[in-house]
């Protein structure tokens, strides 16, 4: 993938199939410490440790009892290219927490990328769960949580394009606040 | 800097029109493939350009949804098209240019963009 945004993307797409109500979104882009930061926390099924083995490391293990996925392992590559770490939690019934951390000066790490497409795109195709985004750099931090917007829209769905296109602004607009020159 | 205020004039504009729209009539549907080869062939701004070019021409009867892997990896970006009493449509190898044709085209005047189709490509 070309941008992280896209991994990003990805990623939230399995906590979405996993029947996810509730989904944490939070992004580190600190050049202070040379850290780059994405996490995915979910209320989803979960899965059970020796399946996480399984859709991490789809080429080592032994098992091949299903088609496995590519999305998981591309991430943790890419994490892992560019001086960074990968991690799953998870649990059955619970949920799951993905974590990947790169370089932030690592040449291999792809950049960021369209956040706020990958955050419209998910509000568009999943307007009821709720979506926590928390963005943070070295200058500050900034929310977005879904759930206000629909309070505010008291019933008009979220995915209307002009809440979409607000949404899409309000992002962009804290963004570039938080982002050093 | 936006505003929740802003949100709440919005709401107010939508929520007439909203309650005007006939629930019961069956529109078009376009589904967009977002799963991982979709996603890294380029669906995300196919996707947003099907979403403001219908928002912008105000097409009120078109919902736009998102899918996972559709089956054909090479051939990604893919949008399916479902119009009521007609056979499926699917665009492959899509662009956000092609998607604004297909929109004007397809979506607006019932015509189908014969050489974005799959049968055009195999
Ligand atoms: N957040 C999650 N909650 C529950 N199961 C998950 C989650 N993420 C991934 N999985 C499981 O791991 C599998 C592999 O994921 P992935 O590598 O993204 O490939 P794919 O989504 O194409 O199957 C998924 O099919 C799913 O069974
Ligand atoms: S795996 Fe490629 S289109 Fe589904
Ligand atoms: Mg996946």
């Amino acid at each position: 993938m070309k941008e992280l945004s896209l991994h990003l993307l990805d990623i939230v797409q399995n906590s979405i199939s996993a029947g996810a109500s509730r989904i944490e979104i939070g992004i580190t882009d600190s050049q202070q410490r040379d850290l780059v930061e994405i996490s995915v926390k979910d209320n989803g099924c979960g899965m059970s440790e020796e399946f996480v083995q399984r859709v991490t490391d789809p080429f080592t293990t032994t098992r091949t009892t299903r088609k496995v996925g590519l999305g998981i392992p591309l991430f943790k590559l890419a994490a892992e290219t560019a001086g960074g770490e990968f991690k799953i939690t998870s649990e059955v019934g619970k949920g799951t927490l993905v974590y990947a951390s790169f370089q932030h000066s690592n040449i291999d790490r792809p950049p960021l990328g369209d956040l706020r497409g990958t955050l419209i795109t998910l509000i568009q195709g999943s307007p009821d769960i709720n979506i926590i985004y928390t963005y943070t750099t070295d200058r500050g931090q900034f929310v977005l949580d879904t759930e206000e917007v629909r309070e505010v829209m008291a019933g008009v769905p979220i995915n209307e394009p002009e809440v979409l296109n607000w949404i899409g602004e309000f992002i962009q607009e804290n963004e570039a606040e938080l982002s050093a020159e | 800097m936006k505003s929740i205020a802003e949100l709440k004039a919005i709401r107010e504009q939508m929520q007439s029109r909203i309650n005007m729209r006939k629930e019961d009539e069956e529109g078009i549907r376009v589904v967009v493939g977002m799963a991982t080869c979709g996603i890294a062939a380029g669906a995300r701004p196919v996707l947003a350009t099907f979403v403001d070019e219908i928002g912008r021409r105000n097409l009120q009867d078109v919902t736009v949804s998102q899918t996972g892997c559709i089956g054909v990896c090479r051939l990604e970006p893919i949008v399916e098209i479902y119009e009521p009493g007609k056979e499926k449509v699917t665009y492959v190898k899509m662009n956000p240019e092609k998607a604004a044709r297909v929109v004007s085209e397809h979506l607006v005047n019932h015509r189908v963009v014969e050489e974005y189709t799959i049968g055009a490509a195999e």
